[in-house]
């Protein structure tokens, strides 16, 4: 309380209202911050609405709460069985944890590996059922554990395979460089929404009539690739800031090309470029979006569908609050978590 | 280590791969999968949309619905694979669906060169106009001079200017980028008309704050027969898709319905009799269970029923039948007989 009669004006004074011109702007920020949040505490409370239905949400200005309540299960989960929903809750907990787990660097060995691969199986498992459980086929996945399937193994599928393209590149073999190289720049020439768009409607075509192969496969090996070429060349980056002398030094010492990749250049390379990496997989998950283009129900098309509702037409800003939230949290958590590694290991400090 | 671990992320991956074959006949496959693979809409208010309980409902899926009685007798037994603009012709041409139940136009130029054939069309859509009750305008001759919000590039732009320049009347058009703007901007007054497909105008409609203040104007000025389709080559799945709409009208002309259609069991007339599978034909003819037709009338219900259930006066879009009437009522709706 003290802090506030005493030093807060001198804080303020020092800070904000310094010369005339600062005081003036000073004055413009605050009132127009004022009126914003005025005009967010009006929308999400004051005039929101919190219990009824559609009609009642078009009479008021504000935040209708009833939308999200009746529609966050199908923007949540899509069309998986209302009666069987545990069980992607049960996946997405399970894959969450086993992130969670093998996060830790301290926690980086076999067993890991290990955590992280039952951590998939479980969640595979839980989402299609089989042995004891009811078979749920993909075409009912929908939502966030559709989101999050296809970012995290499409990041963590394409980095072994970025990391071979990388070393592709920068090998002496004139035909895998040429092979490397040339894929590398066609996938990053083209977005990927032409890419799934090939995935989609090109290469059903280019079957023998009656093969048709999954929807949900073909979206998903497409990410694969599409990522691995960004992979490439974030860890390329990696490698070509490793110096000569490491390489030398492990020649001299007789490791052959593997040992020397595997024991030296690799984890050293992998350090330098954790945050251009997270930056890649914030942009995947983000980008996974695009397959609402091809009609899958990720995170963001259930939101789009549920506003089709012919029931509840009309809350639009409301879905798109509601579902931004959601990828903020994901992507926010990313990039703490990539913050906490570039410490540890020191790339900051260096 | 890192193999072990790749093997076991692979075979978790191979739960997601399946693959589904479909040998010439349509039918027999569909029988033999045990489900009817229905390519819908990502999503239309009031043809076809999913629930907040994740189910597809909508007059399309109704049609599916309808098909999978036929089949099955059950009306579970669908597969609905949802598919873009660009994706649907492709999905059935591979055979990733059996039948198109996705607001389709039929035209020439698709059903001739997209490999596919157009069935009766279940919903006659077209290019409407929307004004403001307070207008006063009653017909859409009376627009002459008006300013009306369409959208860019879209053959509903063309349709408006064909139209008015037929009539002789001055079009002011404010164009817009998206269908969103368009609509916006005529709600805030920028414009005093907005045209677009008349079930598309009942669903913007059923946004505003107060819907009973704006009308749909009678004049239809284009032609959007909305319609199933199936693959081009199989005749014998064509004819039961095309009957089963027939099927639907026909139970409508003679007044048979969800409810009612028990009182029909006892039925003389011999219309009646041959229609339900009473006195066989109906079944025998087209490779279905007798009772097909009553199976889809008391399980999904006639054409009058899945339109008011899905788009009618009692739901949000409150689309008139108009020309989706039968044709008995001044509509296009008319089967032919079931002998």
């Amino acid at each position: 309380m003290n802090w506030f009669i005493y030093e807060f004006p001198k804080w303020l004074k020092k800070n904000l209202f310094n010369t005339p011109v600062n005081s003036v702007v000073s004055l413009f920020i605050i009132s127009l911050g004022l009126k914003a949040s005025m005009y967010i505490l009006d929308w999400t409370f004051l005039s929101a609405v919190f219990t009824g239905d559609a009609s009642t949400c078009r009479e008021s200005t504000g935040f209708c709460y009833p939308f999200i309540k009746e529609k966050f299960p199908f923007i949540i989960y899509g069309f998986y069985p209302r009666e069987l929903i545990w069980r992607p809750t049960l996946a997405m907990i399970l894959l969450l944890s086993s992130f969670f787990y093998v996060k830790e660097p301290k926690r980086w060995n076999k067993y890991s590996l290990w955590i992280l691969s039952s951590g998939f199986f479980l969640f595979f498992f839980l989402m299609r059922g089989g042995l004891f459980l009811e078979v749920v086929t993909n075409d009912k996945w929908g939502g966030l554990p559709l989101t999050l399937m296809l970012s995290s193994i499409g990041i963590i599928f394409s980095y072994p395979f970025g990391i071979m393209l990388a070393l592709a590149r920068r090998g002496n073999l004139k035909i895998l460089k040429t092979l490397s190289i040339t894929y590398i720049e066609m996938i990053r020439g083209v977005p990927l929404i032409s890419i799934l768009f090939m995935s989609s409607v090109m290469f059903p075509l280019f079957l023998p009539e009656g093969i048709t192969i999954d929807k949900l496969l073909r979206a998903q090996v497409a990410i694969i690739l599409f990522v691995s070429a960004y992979m490439a060349e974030v860890i390329r980056g990696g490698l070509e800031s490793i110096d000569k002398g490491q390489y030398e030094a492990s020649n001299s010492l007789g490791l052959s090309y593997f040992q020397t990749m595997r024991f030296i250049i690799i984890p050293q390379a992998i350090r330098v470029v954790i945050p251009p990496t997270v930056n890649t997989a914030i942009g995947m998950f983000k980008d996974t979006s695009l397959v609402l283009i091809i009609a899958l129900f990720d995170l963001l098309n259930t939101t789009k569908s549920s506003l089709k509702d012919s029931d509840w037409l009309g809350f639009s800003v409301e879905a798109y609050v509601f579902v931004a939230i959601i990828y903020y949290v994901f992507c926010y958590a990313m990039s703490k978590y990539a913050n906490r590694l570039e410490e540890e290991f020191g790339i900051k400090s260096r | 280590m890192i193999s072990t671990m790749c093997r076991v992320l692979l075979l978790s991956f191979f739960f997601l791969s399946q693959s589904s074959t479909f040998a010439g006949k349509t039918l027999e496959t569909i029988k033999k999968r045990g489900n009817l693979t229905c390519g819908v809409s990502t999503g239309l208010p009031g043809f076809s949309s999913p629930d907040s309980k994740g189910n597809w409902k909508g007059l399309d899926i109704d049609f599916c619905k309808a098909l999978s009685v036929a089949l099955f007798g059950n009306e579970s037994r669908v597969k609905y694979v949802s598919l873009n603009a660009q994706q649907r012709f492709t999905a059935l041409q591979s055979g990733e669906i059996d039948v198109l139940s996705r607001n389709t136009t039929n035209t020439l130029s698709r059903d001739t060169s997209t490999g596919l054939n157009f069935t009766y069309p279940i919903y006659f859509d077209g290019q409407a106009f929307m004004v403001k009750k307070a207008s006063g305008v009653k017909s859409a001759k009376d627009l002459s001079g008006a300013s009306v919000c369409t959208q860019q590039g879209t053959t509903t732009e063309l349709n408006m200017a064909d139209y008015f320049r037929a009539n002789r009347m001055k079009l002011r058009p404010v164009v817009f980028e998206s269908n969103d703007e368009g609509v916006q901007a005529f709600v805030k007054g920028r414009c005093d008309v907005l045209t677009n497909d008349a079930s598309g105008l009942a669903a913007e409609r059923s946004k505003f704050k107060k819907p009973e203040d704006y009308i749909i104007l009678p004049e239809i000025i284009s032609k959007e027969p909305l319609a199933p389709a199936v693959r081009h080559g199989d005749d014998e799945w064509y004819d039961i898709v095309k009957w089963t709409v027939f099927a639907l009208i026909n139970a409508e002309e003679l007044g048979i319905n969800s409810k009612n259609i028990d009182t029909f069991k006892r039925s003389k007339d011999p219309r009646v009799k041959r229609f339900l599978g009473k006195s066989p034909g109906v079944g025998k003819s087209i490779g279905l269970d007798e009772k097909w037709i009553f199976n889809i009338i008391s399980k999904v219900g006639n054409y009058g029923e899945i339109f008011e259930r899905n788009v009618g006066s009692q739901t949000p879009l409150k689309l008139k039948r108009g020309l989706n009437d039968l044709w008995t009522k001044g509509g296009l709706l008319y089967s032919p007989p079931f002998k």
